[in-house]
């Protein structure tokens, strides 16, 4: 398979863009200076993370693919010593992510690493739930420091205490010093982030590499059905707005919740009743820290949490409100999920024809469900609620920017990069301490005018799904189950990207997620704000979704994703609630438009449309 | 009725020194009577025990073939025929193949033997709601259609058979196919011994079928047990079978009954029966037919469903013939004509996926040392 040379693609710069370059790590750039890196870079497979980057990154947004950039590629090649493959090496262009596996080439070395892997990992494998426990506390003592952090507005005169407390340190020095550490948390976080996940992903990889060797034909979604109607906090948030749908019933103060979408005319009302006060302490239990889920991935700022846009989790509890008075069951099916995973995984076993295929079976199976709960639930802590309390905090950090003029608005702040903003502090704080202006209050907001053109241009851009030469064989276990990564999926995506009118596509081809065939009509929801506009039984059509998505699944009759593997969250959440999805789509939502009439084959990944 | 022993007493059960059946119903044969009633009969009377809907119909014995050759010492001038065999020469085992078929096709069975398959015939008849019901009459060797061992092929099959007189002469035929020239070479060859040659011929009423075709339990492209493969086409499942077309494929999932993957192709003749001559007919497929799904999705999930429970039945993955006939309504017009273990991938013997060692471990190190192809 034929793919474009990464400097070709590179050198036909979008006009208006010259010198983009700039808004990223210089380490991120195709180059043609340096012959050696130059051969490189046209020798190796790149393919585009569609999965993580829908839409091209903004320069400040760029710190989780650094930070993911080192710790999943340090976990692989430093600390477990994965044999045949070293890290994960990554660049953008024109804001879009590229990503390649770089594997270890002397056999001689990887047999090497054999044993250290095996020590390392098994180690891990071996302690997993013990290891597990205690990383939950190394995140939750992170996630508490940086609740904590203080970032300290500039006065124009210091407290008398820094006088008699015989400080001898400025608010100017704290704010870079709890601006780097703000920063290093982030970095801190996404080292932990990456302590299991290879580990876990490989138990499951190799898990449905296994099954899918006794059995050809096995879908995918029915492997990981195998793992299904496990506990995972993924679930929490959700459970806890039926709760809250549940506790307004009780105690009769379900009409004024569900009075208006508009949580500020909903709060103040309650605020005026007695039980509406009551409801209300219950909702601030709750808040911390489920409603720090972000109502998108998490990954970029504009995810914002459910505490930021309580509009959202009210709508969801207004939907569950609704559903229970027409007595209507808001549980998850968890029983039947469980009786069904285990009559489809007993079937499987059942026609395994020798001893030892069934013993490593069961082996990996049981790895596969030691390791779940992890994969899951670390996206709650990591992505949603750190992620949350984090791009809260910048916008702390962004708000004394603009108060001293640097920054125009406080969501410029995104437009530069984390060290530019580091440099921005201390032009401030410099200034500020000399009384004087920061030189940037001249030359930032002209800049960031410019890059939210470019940024413009970069979202028109399409960006081809790989590049560079395909290799023969990839052992990067992420490469293949979360980006999908096969010849056929790279042509679909190619096929649909060739064609030339889109008003005549009839027909996509995705993950086939969950089983079933729906027909309907479809409602696409490009951010989770938009589920309000749902229908009873429409087939939701998104980018990707997430745990704040969850009410959605109440309402809806299947889901169709951009971007997304088996197991994803569209895809578990529909699995769970036995609805079909198609997942990994690539452009559903460029295609499908609201009010059209699809079908859904979830158990074939096909999306058809009606024309 | 669960055995042989019991089969063999019928119809005389509870007199002493009772004598093998001549003439027996499929639904009183079980897997085990194949000695009596042949594979295919067997079988079939298995399904029918096992719950699965099968076309009804009785068979001619290995008894009742035993004692139609041992009348007028047919078998001793066969035997003496044969004995001149030439197997070297090809023109004169035709010629000798002919004389011993016109002898064998040419003597008429006793009245016993004629009495008792007019009155299965009858009956047949009576229950089909049909006068002169059309079946297939078909033979049933002893030594057929078991795993290993596939003679099929080398007996004949008639279909769209009708009345007593022509029954009783394709059931002559049947047995007359023992001596085609090429079975006469191919026993010689094998070193079978024609004493304990025995054959039996099953009459079954004929499906009407608007489609039919096979469907396998086991992938036959790559062993997966966890599929059920169907290919159909309308009409009889001749076409299906003798691979005139390319007929429609669906791949089922055993365990959830999912359609997982559906070709629908373009299918150009089929097979009907002709209403004159009462023979089956291959036609051209009329053109707004020729891409139209020749099964609704309900009737597949429903075939993969018998299908699931014949294999459960045999314990072992089958090659099954089937059909959905027209002329019954909807949930009781699918059924199955032939099962038979599969004998390809059962044969072969299954090296074990799993890495030495067994643990996850193990298996994680070796997957990942072996990579994924991409492509």
């Amino acid at each position: 398979m034929k793919f474009p040379v990464p400097h070709d693609v590179k050198a036909k710069t979008i006009p208006g863009t010259e010198g983009w370059e700039r808004m990223y790590p210089y380490q991120y750039q195709f180059v043609s200076d340096d012959p050696v890196r130059h051969q490189y870079e046209k020798d190796t497979f790149w393919f585009y993370d569609g999965l993580h980057y829908p839409e091209p990154l903004y320069p400040f947004d760029t710190i989780w693919d650094e930070a993911w950039y080192l710790a999943l590629s340090q976990f692989n090649n430093r600390i477990f010593m994965v044999p045949p493959v070293r890290g994960v090496d990554h660049r953008i262009i024109n804001g879009y992510v590229y990503i390649s596996p770089v594997p270890v080439m002397d056999p001689e070395e990887i047999g090497r690493r054999v044993p250290n892997f095996m020590e390392r990992a098994g180690y891990y494998y071996k302690n997993w739930d013990a290891l597990e426990a205690k990383w939950k506390l190394k995140m939750e003592a992170t996630i508490r420091e940086l609740e904590a952090l203080q970032i300290p507005r500039l006065a124009d005169m210091e407290e008398m205490s820094v006088v008699t407390d015989a400080l001898g340190e400025s608010q100017g020095y704290h704010l870079l010093k709890n601006y780097d550490d703000l920063i290093n948390l982030g970095i801190k976080c996404w080292q932990y982030h990456f302590e299991f996940l290879n580990l876990g992903y490989a138990a499951y990889v190799f898990f449905l590499d296994f099954v899918q060797k006794l059995f050809p034909s096995i879908p995918p979604q029915r492997v990981t059905q195998m793992i299904s109607g496990i506990d995972v906090i993924m679930y929490e948030p959700d459970e806890q707005l039926k709760k809250l749908a549940r506790k307004a019933i009780e105690l009769g103060v379900d009409p004024v919740v569900s009075f208006s979408p508009e949580w500020s005319v909903v709060e103040a009302a309650l605020k005026k009743l007695p039980k509406g006060v009551e409801w209300l302490s219950s909702l601030n239990l709750a808040r911390e820290p489920w409603f720090n889920i972000s109502t998108g991935t998490g990954w970029f700022h504009h995810d914002r949490s459910w505490n930021d846009q309580m509009n959202v989790p009210l709508s969801g509890i207004a939907t569950y409100i609704g559903k229970l008075k027409q007595g209507v069951s808001i549980d998850r099916p968890t029983e039947k999920v469980r009786a069904e995973r285990d009559r489809i995984t007993a079937e499987y076993r059942g026609l395994i024809e020798n001893d030892a295929d069934r013993k490593q079976f069961d082996e990996l199976l049981g790895c596969a469900k030691t390791v779940f709960p992890y994969v899951e639930n670390h996206l709650f802590y990591v992505e949603h609620w750190f992620h949350s309390v984090f791009w809260n905090k910048m916008r702390e950090v962004a708000a004394i920017m603009k108060e001293h003029g640097v920054i125009d608005d406080v969501e410029d702040v995104w437009l530069l990069r984390r060290d530019e903003v580091k440099s921005a502090l201390w032009d401030i704080v410099t200034a500020w301490a000399t009384g004087v202006t920061p030189r940037g209050t001249m030359t930032w907001p002209k800049e960031i005018v410019w890059r939210k053109g470019v940024m413009q241009k970069f979202k028109e851009w399409s960006p081809p799904p790989a590049i560079g030469t395909a290799p023969e064989v990839i052992q990067e276990p992420f490469t293949i189950v979360l980006w999908g990564v096969t010849n056929k999926s790279l042509a679909d995506w190619a096929a649909v990207q060739e064609v030339k009118d889109p008003e005549s596509i009839t027909e996509l081809k995705g993950f086939a997620g969950s089983p079933g065939i729906r027909e309907g009509k479809a409602r696409v929801c490009r951010t989770v704000a938009e589920v309000g506009e749902l229908l009873e039984g429409e087939i939701l059509v998104a980018p990707t979704t997430s745990p704040s998505w969850a009410p959605a699944f109440a309402k809806i009759g299947a889901c169709i994703t951009d971007v997304g593997g088996v197991m994803s969250h569209a895809a578990i959440v529909c699995r769970e609630y036995g609805m079909p999805a198609v997942v990994g789509t690539g452009h559903a939502t460029k295609i499908i438009r609201t009010g059209m009439t699809i079908r859904v084959d979830g158990s074939t990944g096909a999306v058809t449309i009606a024309r | 009725m669960g055995s042989v022993a019991e089969a063999l007493a019928w119809p005389t059960a509870g007199r002493a020194a009772a004598r093998p059946p001549l003439v027996c119903w499929f639904e009183d044969c079980r897997r085990d009577a194949v000695a009596l009633v042949g594979g295919k009969c067997a079988s079939l009377g298995e399904l029918i025990y096992a719950g699965v809907r099968v076309p009804p119909g009785f068979a001619l014995t290995t008894e009742g073939y035993r004692r139609f050759m041992a009348d007028g010492e047919m078998a001793r001038q066969v035997q003496a025929l044969l004995a001149q065999a030439d197997l070297q020469d090809l023109a004169a085992l035709e010629a000798l193949s002919e004389r011993i078929r016109a002898l064998i096709e040419a003597q008429p069975f006793s009245v016993q033997i004629e009495d008792q398959v007019a009155e299965c015939y009858r009956k047949l008849a009576l229950r089909s709601c049909m006068p002169a019901v059309p079946v297939a009459v078909r033979s049933s060797a002893t030594a057929e259609d078991l795993a290993g061992a596939s003679f099929a092929g080398q007996q004949d099959t008639y279909l769209w058979v009708r009345g007593i007189d022509e029954v009783l002469q394709h059931m002559r035929r049947c047995i007359s196919s023992l001596y085609t020239a090429r079975a006469i070479a191919y026993r010689a060859n094998k070193g079978f011994d024609d004493d304990s040659l025995a054959i039996s011929v099953g009459v079954q009423k004929m499906a009407n079928a608007f489609t039919a075709g096979v469907m396998f339990t086991i992938h036959p492209a790559n062993g997966d047990r966890s599929v059920i493969v169907i290919d159909s086409n309308f009409g009889f499942g001749e076409s299906v079978v003798s691979g005139e077309v390319t007929p429609d494929h669906f791949v089922v999932n055993k365990i959830t009954l999912d359609i997982i993957e559906r070709i629908v192709s373009h299918k150009q003749m089929f097979y009907t029966v002709d209403a004159k001559t009462q023979t089956s007919q291959a036609v051209e497929m009329p053109f707004e037919r020729q891409t139209v799904q020749s099964l609704i999705d309900d009737e597949i999930t429903e075939l993969a469903w018998l299908g699931k429970r014949v294999e459960k039945h045999y314990g072992c993955p089958m090659d099954i013939e089937w059909a959905v006939d027209k002329d019954l309504p909807a949930g009781g017009n699918i059924f199955i004509l032939q099962a038979r273990p599969e004998t390809v991938w059962s044969a072969r013997s299954q090296s074990p996926v799993a890495a030495p060692g067994g643990s996850a471990m193990d298996y994680i190190l070796s997957g990942m040392l072996a990579g994924k192809k991409v492509g």
